[in-house]
């Protein structure tokens, strides 16, 4: 009996240990306690090969770390956590979807740590013909865009197509697009298809796809920046690992990896 | 007496599971109902987008079942009652919309119909015709999806037929045309309309093939699914309304195509 | 209008192989146990299933031809067929059915109508035209299916055991209006039984098949009264004795009468089975109403039994045992008296 009693309990006291580790807020962390356990960062498509480098120089800092992610559009991330969805970093491609989450009270102060501008994209074939006009000076996206070209753009409800609704504006062509997807990833699709003429993407979207597609800046991208927002979320499992990856990220190292992908300065 | 009566209840080891199935199926629906922000559904529903996307959807849900029917049925036959080779090839092929991902069906539909794609690019130099982007493209994108559960019942239902009935119209001088429009056709038609009935839903439904192939546009590709999606991205109580609209309507239809077309001819004992 | 057919079809464990001929007017049987091949013969004779050999000719005309490669398929054949369970087609009323051998072949609507109806009512089912194939009982079923082969005044009439599906009361009645068509058809007319008594009741000639193959042919008298092989004793062998029904009494056409257990009145046949029937050298005294006197005129053994031919008064088959034909002594030329219970007399509508 005695013997039972103890295999019983040295399980019991090894998972206490460990449990005891990942602390909740009532133990206050030491200054040099170590990141580990799993942390969960929700973070937009955009940001897939950035973040993803970023986990795995963490993971190489921290052993005992584990970084998992859910890639997907910002609103619909934003969606999730609205509903409970366990995350402990919520990353977004513009500032709207944060706003919800934060005004739910789910999350503190977050902070930018990068931006990214819409380009015009088009097939390698050029099946609109789109040229660089001759001006001095970025162009604007009147000189390359008229209502005959088939027009891929994000849905408003989306931040992509947030950015691209108000530079259409800023132009006069907001009835030119041909159809509003529902994420840039279905808008790159159509451009590298060859089924649309011309889509507005992401700088860092064109960047991953630059052997199919030709991209051309214009003016109007500057004023309608996606500035990203990062925060950690207020019932985040693991706080800890969190910071650390936020840190990490706001970090000159974090920055440097988010230039070489080509996204711009928050 | 140890015997049941007839329609004396459900024996136990069935109540439950079907209890819970129902359950499972009929909560969300409810859970719908109680979310849903009764007190501003008004100018919710009021919105010209929320009509556009209801017309539309009916619309193209309706042409891709009657597209399916005009195509389907005779594709069924072929399967169950002649005997050329490579029937099971055929089958097999017929049904894979419905295990591929929508998302890749759209993919797949540009490759045949998209600008670049081998007859896409022909109808567009021939004769200027692009069918992306269209309310024709959405046509064509719901009946890829739904055909096959229309063929599958169809099918279905031509076996189970009795030939013997075509075998006595032959003898009363009616040719194979005039035996399957005038025997088989009206001896398998609750098989078809429960088939349609399915397509139609499906297609009612579909969102990755359409998105894709057909794009989202108010008005000529926005269908009710769609606006659903994207609703919710950023205002999670339309999304809720929209979704009760067409919950309604679905039900509405699929609750008056019973009565009439699958309750009257239906299967013995329906 | 006659047909002229030698088929053979090999098919799984069924070889058949047989030739017939049947003139304009007259009605064949074809007599056989399940299995024997009857009913495939039939789909070949209806254009359905193709013959792996052989000819098949109505009024001149080649229907089937192997060596020569023709194949006439159903739908172009001047046929009509009446199956076992009527078939009527559930979708449509029952005009319309009977109409539908006109339609195929272009007769427009109200004409089409007119000749169903007119029909209809040859075959007593006056005034039933709008009704539903579900709303028929078997008996008018069959008769509907039967004006529904004739509407088109077909050069070949198939009947596949057109009255098995029958309880046996509507039989009897069924099969007396069949007989009374019959006779007034005037293609000819092949029917598929494994019953005996439709081929005695309808047919000219007798045809019995086994294994595919023809084991006799002639006159149902004839079949019945010397029958070539076991099979063909046992399933017939009835005797069938033309006469009028008073109430439980049936005068014989050739004199003689039979006490029946069912009342009855007009012309009926009497039939009694080989087996009903006792022998005894000397008048029985007993319960049997019916006692003949019979001299004993064919003797015929097969297996443990003897198929006695009885002549008299009231001619008869019996059956008895070897062992109680040689205890009575019995030999052709005995006179002997035959018995039959009133009971074991079937009666019917000629």
């Amino acid at each position: 009996m005695r013997a039972r009693l103890a295999l019983v309990a040295v399980p019991l006291l090894a998972l206490a240990a460990c449990t005891g580790s990942s602390a909740s807020t009532d133990a206050a962390p030491s200054a040099d306690a170590e990141p580990t356990g799993t942390v969960t960062v929700f973070a937009a498509a955009s940001l897939t090969d950035v973040f993803t480098e970023l986990g795995q120089q963490l993971e190489d800092q921290h052993p005992g770390l584990d970084v998992q992610f859910n890639f997907a559009g910002s609103s619909a991330l934003a969606a999730q956590i609205e509903q409970g969805a366990p995350a402990d970093i919520f990353a977004s491609a513009d500032e709207a979807p944060m706003t919800r989450v934060t005004e739910a009270g789910l999350a503190g102060d977050p902070e930018l740590f990068a931006s990214n501008r819409l380009v015009l994209a088009f097939p390698l074939d050029n099946p609109g013909d789109i040229r660089q006009p001759d001006t001095a000076g970025i162009p604007s996206l009147a000189q390359y865009l008229d209502h005959d070209l088939v027009l891929a753009v994000c849905a408003p409800e989306v931040p992509c197509g947030v950015a691209a609704a108000e530079v259409l504006e800023r132009v006069g062509l907001s009835d030119a697009p041909d159809t509003f997807e529902d994420d840039v990833r279905g808008v790159l699709t159509k451009v590298e298809l060859g089924e649309v003429d011309a889509g507005l993407v992401y700088w860092t979207d064109f960047q991953t796809a630059r052997d199919t597609l030709g991209a051309y800046t214009f003016r109007e991208a500057e004023a309608a920046r996606n500035r990203y927002p990062v925060a950690v979320l207020d019932d985040a499992p693991n706080p800890r690992a969190a910071q650390a990856f936020v840190d990490l990220l706001l970090s000159d190292e974090g920055q440097q990896v988010l230039s070489d992908a080509a996204f711009f300065e928050p | 007496m140890s015997r049941t009566r007839e329609g004396a209840g459900v024996p136990l080891p069935l109540l439950l599971p079907a209890a819970l199935g129902t359950a499972f199926l009929v909560l969300p629906m409810v859970g719908l109902l109680v979310r849903a922000p009764w007190s501003d559904i008004g100018p919710a529903l009021a919105a010209p987008e929320v009509g556009q996307a209801l017309r539309l959807s009916l619309v193209c849900a309706t042409l891709a079942t009657l597209l399916s029917l005009v195509l389907g049925v005779p594709l069924a036959w072929v399967l169950a009652r002649s005997r050329i080779r490579g029937r099971s090839a055929l089958r097999a092929l017929v049904t894979v919309p419905l295990v591929l991902p929508p998302v890749v069906g759209g993919v797949a539909l540009f490759t045949v119909l998209g600008r670049n794609g081998f007859i896409g690019s022909w109808l567009n130099e021939a004769f200027g015709i692009t069918i992306p982007f269209t309310t024709t493209a959405v046509v064509i994108a719901e009946t890829f999806v739904a055909m096959p559960f229309l063929v599958i019942s169809v099918e279905g239902a031509l076996r189970a037929a009795d030939t013997r009935f075509e075998d006595v119209a032959a003898t009363l001088g009616a040719g194979r045309w005039t035996t399957f429009r005038r025997i088989t056709l009206p001896l398998v038609a609750p098989g078809i309309a429960a088939g349609a009935v399915l397509c139609w839903a499906r297609a009612l439904g579909e969102f990755g093939a359409t998105i894709t192939f057909a794009g989202n546009y108010p008005g000529t590709t926005q269908t009710m699914p769609l606006a659903v999606y994207l609703a919710l991205q950023d205002d999670p109580e339309a999304a809720i309304v929209l979704s009760l609209v067409l919950l309604a309507v679905s039900l509405a239809t699929l609750l008056l195509l019973r009565d009439r077309w699958l309750g009257r001819s239906g299967a013995p004992g329906a | 209008m006659s047909l002229s057919a030698q088929v053979v079809v090999r098919r799984g464990s069924l070889a058949l192989d047989l030739a017939v001929e049947v003139a304009d007017g007259e009605v064949l049987a074809v007599l056989g146990p399940n299995g024997a091949g009857k009913s495939t013969f039939l789909r070949v004779l209806a254009g359905l299933l193709a013959p792996d050999d052989g000819r098949i000719t109505v009024d001149g005309v080649a229907w089937d031809d192997v060596t020569a490669g023709t194949h006439v398929p159903a739908d172009r054949r001047a046929l009509g067929v009446v199956f076992q369970d009527a078939l009527l087609f559930p979708h449509l009323t029952v005009g319309e059915n009977v109409a539908f051998g006109l339609r195929t072949r272009g007769v427009p609507r109200a004409a089409g109508t007119a000749t169903a109806e007119g029909w209809l009512q040859r075959v007593g089912l006056d005034g039933w035209a709008g009704r539903r194939p579900a709303q028929l009982s078997g008996g008018q079923a069959q008769r509907a299916a039967l004006a529904r082969a004739l509407v088109t005044d077909p050069a070949l009439l198939l009947l596949d055991e057109p009255l098995s599906a029958l309880d046996a009361r509507t039989r009897l009645t069924v099969r007396a209006e069949l007989r009374r068509h019959l006779a007034g058809f005037g293609g000819s007319t092949v029917l598929v039984t494994h019953d005996p008594v439709d081929a005695m009741a309808l047919a000219h000639r007798v045809v019995v098949v086994e294994d595919g193959r023809v084991v006799q042919t002639g006159p149902p008298a004839e079949v019945n009264q010397r029958p070539r092989t076991d099979y063909v004793a046992r399933l017939v062998g009835l005797s069938l004795l033309p006469g009028t029904a008073e109430g439980r009494t049936v005068r014989l056409d050739g004199g003689g009468v039979v006490t029946v257990a069912e009342e009855a009145s007009g012309p009926v046949f009497a039939a009694v089975r080989p087996e009903s029937v006792a022998l005894w050298l000397s008048r029985p005294e007993g319960s049997p109403r019916n006692v003949w006197p019979a001299t004993l005129t064919g003797a015929t053994p097969h297996g443990a039994t003897v198929r006695c031919e009885l002549a008299g008064e009231v001619p008869l088959v019996a059956d008895v045992t070897e062992a109680a034909f040689a205890e009575l002594g019995l030999a052709p030329g005995s006179r002997v008296w035959a018995s039959v219970k009133a009971s074991e007399v079937a009666v019917y509508e000629r």
